[in-house]
């Protein structure tokens, strides 16, 4: 089955849960949706605190994703099927004024 | 499966908008975006020409947007205003000392004149300090009281007339929910209006009293503008902490939330019968008060006595030990900016 690679990048204080690691190279199997990748993300990438990033099987409301520099709100949300090359940012609306 | 934006029909669409649903591409985001904040200014008299008005500036989302746009629209309708970026170092380190970083470079980046005021020159006491001595569980209640009145003293330095902060449409609508939680009415009133004056004659503001939280990071994202974004270090105030996941909530399920909020809590007319407080000036250092001695120096005594509680919550015995008076009801500040 043919790899999908996809770029991910948190920001907005989000990077923080990640070691402070903002951009991550994810290859994820062809098929995957967004909802397949948040919680492979919450599996693999983090350590502590997951319910801040992923909450009732979606990212925790407040959290913005973009699916190549498109809110996500505009395409199917959770449930976009992934393309090879795609970007997904995450940013955090919660942190400080 | 790209869309069309629906205002220009002709770019790709990049936001939906939280207020109206609208898909919109990025040029027309900037321009509706910017162009309501400006009606704002205009519908509420919020400036006259000449004004000087000073930023609060954390180095945070908001404030680096409001810097950005005030800068943008001043130069585009010429306001005839003089900005100024005002910044308040409250002695956090590893969290204010580094956002103040993200400040000089928007001074840099804005050209606009950066004026820091420090907790340490004012009361003699960091932030740093103050945790030692009263914990983690009432320290943004100092936080919250010292940090108004700073920005306030910051201002008086500056000469200027005028404060404009960052508080957005849901930090508003979150303020109204604890004000409502807390049966606070008197600050329930204050905090839906876009702008207040007290007796330090500054008037202070809030230009995006409108304006999602979604939107303000979005024009971020996109403007790549530089702001910083870490938690304070000492833990946030946990019931603000419920009540903004509540609103997070509420606004995933149905956007207007935010903006219903805040139109609920302008229409409350307190009765006549709820003892509104007083405002006079405080005898120590001539702050606007509701009490002989206003919030920060009833405060600032309890930390020099040694009795940090002094101030804080339900301490009738201790305050009338110590003959100080200060208001029943907890302190409700808004969030940092
Ligand atoms: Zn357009």
């Amino acid at each position: 089955m043919a790899t999908l690679h996809i770029d991910v990048e948190f920001g907005g204080g989000m990077e923080l849960l990640f070691k402070n690691v903002r951009e991550h190279k994810i290859d994820m199997p062809e098929g995957s949706n967004l909802k397949d990748l948040i919680t492979y993300i919450r599996d693999n990438l983090m350590t502590a605190k997951q319910d801040l990033f992923v909450m009732n099987d979606t990212v925790r409301p407040g959290i913005l994703v973009l699916i190549n520099e498109a809110d996500w709100e505009l395409c199917d949300g959770i449930e976009y099927k992934l393309e090879d090359g795609d970007r997904i940012i995450f940013i955090s609306t919660l942190h400080g004024g | 499966m790209v869309k069309t934006c629906v205002i220009c029909d002709a770019a790709r669409a990049v936001l939906k908008r939280p207020k109206t649903g609208q898909q919109i591409c990025k040029e027309c985001f900037y321009h509706v975006f910017e162009t309501e904040i400006h009606h704002t200014i205009i519908d509420n008299h919020l400036f006259s020409r000449g004004d000087k008005v000073a930023i609060g500036a954390s180095g945070g989302k908001d404030s680096t947007v409001l810097a950005h746009v005030l800068k943008t629209l001043n130069g585009r309708y010429n306001y005839g205003l003089d900005l100024f970026l005002l910044s308040v170092d409250e002695g956090i380190t590893g969290y204010r000392d580094d956002s103040l970083e993200t400040v000089k470079r928007n001074q840099q980046q804005y050209d606009l004149p950066l004026k820091i005021v420090s907790y340490e020159e004012l009361y003699h006491w960091t932030m740093d300090e103050i945790v030692k001595e009263v914990g983690l569980k009432n320290n943004c209640t100092f936080c919250g009281v010292f940090r108004r009145q700073a920005l306030d003293r910051g201002a008086a330095m500056l000469d200027v007339d005028h404060i404009v902060t960052g508080h957005n449409a849901d930090d508003i609508a979150e303020t109204i929910l604890m004000n409502i939680l807390r049966g606070d009415t008197p600050r329930l009133q204050r905090c839906t209006e876009i702008v207040t004056t007290g007796e330090s004659l500054i008037r202070r503001s809030k230009p995006f009293k409108y304006t999602y939280e979604k939107e303000i990071v979005m024009y971020a994202y996109f403007k790549k503008l530089d702001y910083f974004s870490t938690e304070c270090t000492y833990s946030p105030n946990a019931y603000r902490g419920y009540a903004r996941t509540f609103l997070k909530d509420l606004e995933a399920i149905r956007p207007t939330a935010i903006l219903d909020i805040i139109q609920s809590g302008e229409a409350f007319q307190i009765k006549t019968e709820v003892k509104m407080p007083v405002q006079q000036t405080c005898v120590r250092c001539g702050y606007m008060s509701s009490n002989e001695l206003c919030k920060a120096c009833v405060l600032l005594e309890g930390l020099n006595r040694g009795l940090p509680k002094l101030g804080i919550g339900k301490t009738e015995r201790l305050r009338k030990q110590h003959n100080l008076q200060v208001s029943e009801k907890p302190v409700i500040t808004e969030t940092a900016w």
